[in-house]
């Protein structure tokens, strides 16, 4: 079988390698692109983002990704968002309220309470609200690390499938149909956070 | 809820770990990929190398050893020692390290953090300050170049300035307990974490499991950081999350 070609967006922004080495240690043929033929041809796109949403945004749009975001969810190929490539996905951002998301999911990204340290920077484990094939063969509460000041707040709870408790209850991991993202970093969560990159990567062989 | 953080810290030098490294069945005690890939496995939660190269010649083979590091070893680790500019701090990024920490240079440069914060966020963006003690007890000065050069400028004040700027994480040592194994100096530490709202790491002094546990119920850090105490194997890192844990402290499970 041939390792599924997993197409990470590349859109100059801080460290996308991290992602791109875990994904090729999970057994796919993982590309750091923003070549939109390429995206198209991949069997599962991975959106990573770190920093600010605005600056995200603003790097997404002028990488001329914006587009190949929308066409790669409407191909019901699996997608993969990361940390402020999760929250990218929404709506708005109060971080950057003057910056539009990208809408494949409805809802507003909030500021974490200011009752805790922010960032939360740290491991915490994900309470697990519903099954998903990214938690295939995982422990009931995986512990995975966290880097984020803000959280996403979807319109329909139904998306959230794990949450973390951090001053409130965060959003943790949100599915909708092929789209699945996560706030904590999968590709620097040891063990349980390689697993779920594999469950994604094997998740993309499956689609072709 | 807080889940507090348990560091070990590991000084390179041209690509290597250097001082002290005694693992037992290491093949080779200066490879950073091993010593990374030992700890991650005994639970170690993030990684600090601080890069003690005298020359900046040789930075070269630091970023070689950052891409290694990042090939093979699935936890956030941070580089330290040396970042001077934006350039510096990017090409560690793009290496693969989670986060750099600057010292010396963003006291001579303050601009320095706020740079790196924009340009890269205030996630990846640690500040580390080595503090002492005033002679007349009046507060902690800051002091650069490991611990040699006075500054006259109130760490509680450095640090606040520091967050302002875009610090993600404050990377406390106190010179005063730094090599000393009395443990933290608590007072600091509970100053630095209640003038800021960012993550602190405690360091210097640890001599015993202890002083871990008292760095965060005492002293209310977020992580904390060790060298000697996991490098000369007298605890793992495994060990030590377990005093925390008996101790009321919350970590992620070793």
């Amino acid at each position: 079988m041939t390792a599924p070609l997993v197409a990470v967006l590349d859109y100059g922004i801080g460290n996308l390698s991290s992602a791109h080495k875990a994904l090729v240690r999970m057994g796919a043929d993982a590309r750091l692109t923003r070549d939109a033929g390429l995206v198209a041809d991949a069997d599962g796109v991975v959106l990573p983002g770190v920093g600010a949403f605005g600056a995200c945004m603003d790097a997404l749009r002028g990488a001329a990704l914006e587009s190949v975001v929308h066409d790669a969810v409407a191909s019901g190929r699996p997608f993969l968002g990361i940390c402020v490539g999760m929250q990218m996905l929404f709506d708005a951002s109060d971080e950057d309220p003057m910056h539009r998301g990208l809408g494949v999911l409805r809802g507003r990204v909030e500021a974490i309470p200011d009752t805790v340290r922010k960032p939360q920077m740290q491991w915490n484990e994900l309470h697990v609200h519903a099954t998903d094939s990214l938690f295939i063969g995982l422990p009931a509460t995986p512990w995975v690390y966290f880097v984020h000041s803000f959280a996403a707040r979807p319109t329909d709870p139904r998306v959230v499938v794990a949450t973390c408790d951090y001053g409130a209850d965060l959003t943790a991991v949100v599915r909708h149909e092929n789209v699945v993202a996560t706030q904590f970093h999968p590709e620097k969560s040891a063990a349980d956070g390689l697993s779920m990159l594999g469950n994604f990567v094997q998740s993309c062989g499956g689609a072709r | 809820m807080n889940v507090a953080r348990v560091i070990p810290c590991l000084d390179v030098t041209d690509g290597r770990v250097v001082k002290g490294i005694n693992f037992v069945g290491l093949r080779d005690a200066g490879d950073p990929v091993e010593l990374a890939a030992r700890y991650d496995t005994e639970g170690a939660d993030e990684l600090v190398f601080l890069d003690i190269t005298a020359s900046s010649d040789n930075r070269r083979t630091t970023i070689d050893m950052v891409e290694r590091v990042a090939a093979e070893v699935f936890i956030p680790f941070t580089v330290g020692g040396g970042i001077r500019t934006l350039e510096d701090a990017r090409s560690m990024l793009r290496a693969g390290a989670d986060k750099v920490s600057v010292n010396t240079s963003a006291v001579q440069r303050p601009e320095l953090v706020s740079e790196i914060a924009a340009e890269f966020g205030v996630q990846c963006c640690v500040c580390a300050v080595d503090a002492k003690l005033r002679v007349n007890g009046s507060g902690w000065e800051v002091f650069l170049n490991g611990g040699r050069t006075p500054t006259g400028i109130d760490a509680l004040e450095w640090v606040a300035e520091a967050v302002t700027r875009g610090a993600g994480e404050i990377l406390l040592t106190s010179m005063d307990r730094d090599g000393t194994r009395e443990g933290f100096d608590i007072d600091l530490t509970r100053a630095v974490c209640d003038a800021v709202n960012v993550p602190v790491i405690a360091s210097g002094g640890v001599g015993s499991l202890g002083h871990l546990v008292e760095g965060v119920t005492l002293g209310g850090a977020s992580g904390v950081l060790a060298a000697s105490i996991f490098h000369f194997g007298e605890h793992t890192v495994a060990q030590a999350k377990a005093a925390m844990s008996a101790a009321g402290v919350r970590v992620r499970p070793a």
